[in-house]
């Protein structure tokens, strides 16, 4: 029961989001799966995310890889968030695999050409994590070969920082993320990128209230991969993956996410199918605090 | 373990302090000496920021448009008509509806992050402007320290 914990749950918190907060906010989501922009949850908005990573494996079976995502805007220079992750190896088992709990910090008061974002992370996951949220160091293919019951006795604790940078020029988003990451049981740092650039089909809006109006879509392009260690810096055996995709923010407050990605190495797993739902809850943060305070 | 008990401890004290902070940021009952900090920003677009003319004011559906995109983005904090809520100042005040369009678009691709307003700069350009357009189609409302409901 335990192992769908982050399917389950975040199931519960879409439907409890449908029911118990019709209004909320529509919103304007980048179509990244991997890459961030600079671009922070709504001061006192919940949003409540469910992804999905299908992944093909050489030499081993396939996985479906889960995670849920609940990100607060805690200021509008600061957002939180918590993840649930799990997955399925088929022909194998389902099994819950950790939690994160990050943080996006904002340090410049205005827009800039360039505009930097920091992020810390603290993961907490087993050695079958295969949700590849981000690569880094030389993650490979063949790691995911071991077996769920092998895999989830290695527990990590993971510190990992990057500095996102990210810039939206004429309609156009184009993020960097570096990435270092500390396993804090005496591993060396490992680094990782990603890369992104995304554009609105069109940059009017309606007039009209509409579902299928070409700026409801967002369109682009993902690039990530792992940079090596703190002793083997390069590219040398590390996996990076490209990957297309689309969000498609409905006026009904939700957006879903497309993402087939591709393996450009031997490395690399051949072929990654992402997907994801969201819906954000607007003044959520006011809403609990009249639970706990009353009416104001 | 040592470790991990101290990264832990960080994180939930992170996590505390954000809905700490969150709570706090939420305005218990109105400030109007908020909104006049807020106006203020409005002085500092800078002078080509400023004269920046409005590409869309020609355009017969950007009101409506701008309405559109009002009530997605702006009327869960501004109210529905604009009025403001205890989350943030009032746009039919005469600081807001006697700035240059210029200003307001600066003011949305910038925000005013300290005081709790997001950037904006995600929304394209010409989807800005058409906020601009209905922000101004406003107008000025007589008593604009006293809120309307909305």
């Amino acid at each position: 029961m335990t192992s769908r914990v982050p399917l389950l749950f975040s199931t519960c918190c879409l439907l409890a989001a449908s029911a118990f907060f019709p209004y909320a906010g529509r919103a304007q989501e980048s179509p990244y799966i991997v890459t961030y922009d600079h671009y922070l949850e709504e001061p006192g908005n919940l949003e409540v995310e469910y992804f999905s990573t299908f992944g093909t494996q050489r030499g081993g079976n396939d996985f479906h890889a889960f995670w849920t995502e609940l990100e607060y805007g805690a200021t509008a220079w600061w957002t939180t968030e918590l993840y649930l992750d799990g997955q399925t190896t088929f022909h194998d088992s389902t099994i819950f695999t950790g939690l994160r709990f990050e943080n996006r910090i904002r340090p410049l008061k205005r827009e800039h050409f360039i505009n930097p974002i920091l992020y810390v992370e603290y993961e907490r996951k087993n050695g079958a994590d295969k949700i590849l949220k981000e690569v880094e160091g030389h993650d490979v293919e063949s790691d995911f070969l071991v077996p769920n019951a092998e895999a989830r006795k290695e527990h990590i604790n993971e510190l990992e920082f990057k500095l996102i940078l990210s810039s939206t020029v004429k309609g156009w988003n184009f993020a960097e993320n570096i990435i270092a990451s500390k396993n804090l049981s005496n591993q060396p740092w490992e680094f990782g990128y990603a890369l992104g650039a995304s554009r609105p089909l069109a940059l009017k809006a309606s007039a009209k209230r509409c579902s299928f109006c070409r700026e409801n879509f967002i369109a682009g392009v993902e690039m990530y991969g792992g940079l090596g260690d703190r002793y083997s810096f390069g590219l040398n055996n590390t996996s990076r993956y490209l990957a297309p995709v689309v969000a498609w923010n409905l006026p009904s407050d939700w957006t879903l996410r497309l993402s087939p990605g591709f393996g450009l190495n031997g490395n690399s797993h051949a072929f990654l199918l992402r997907w994801g739902v969201s819906r954000e809850i607007t003044s959520f943060g006011s809403a609990v605090s009249r639970l706990f305070r009353g009416r104001t | 373990m040592k470790e991990s008990i101290i990264a832990l401890s960080v994180m939930a004290t992170l996590l505390g302090a954000s809905l700490a902070l969150g709570q706090h940021e939420k305005p218990a009952a109105h400030n109007y000496k908020a909104d006049v900090f807020v106006y203020a920003e409005l002085a500092k677009a800078p002078d080509k920021a400023r004269a920046k003319r409005n590409p869309m004011e020609n355009d017969p559906d950007a009101v409506a448009a701008g309405q559109n995109l009002f009530g997605q983005h702006c009327s869960e904090c501004h109210g529905n008509s604009g009025y403001g809520t205890q989350k943030a100042p009032s746009l039919r005040a005469e600081q807001v509806q006697s700035a240059a369009p210029g200003a307001i678009f600066w003011i949305l691709t910038n925000g005013v992050v300290r005081r709790g307003m997001p950037v904006w700069s995600k929304l394209p350009e010409p989807q800005r402007w058409q906020l601009v357009s209905f922000i101004k189609s406003l107008g000025v409302a007589p008593e604009t320290s006293e809120k309307k409901p909305d």
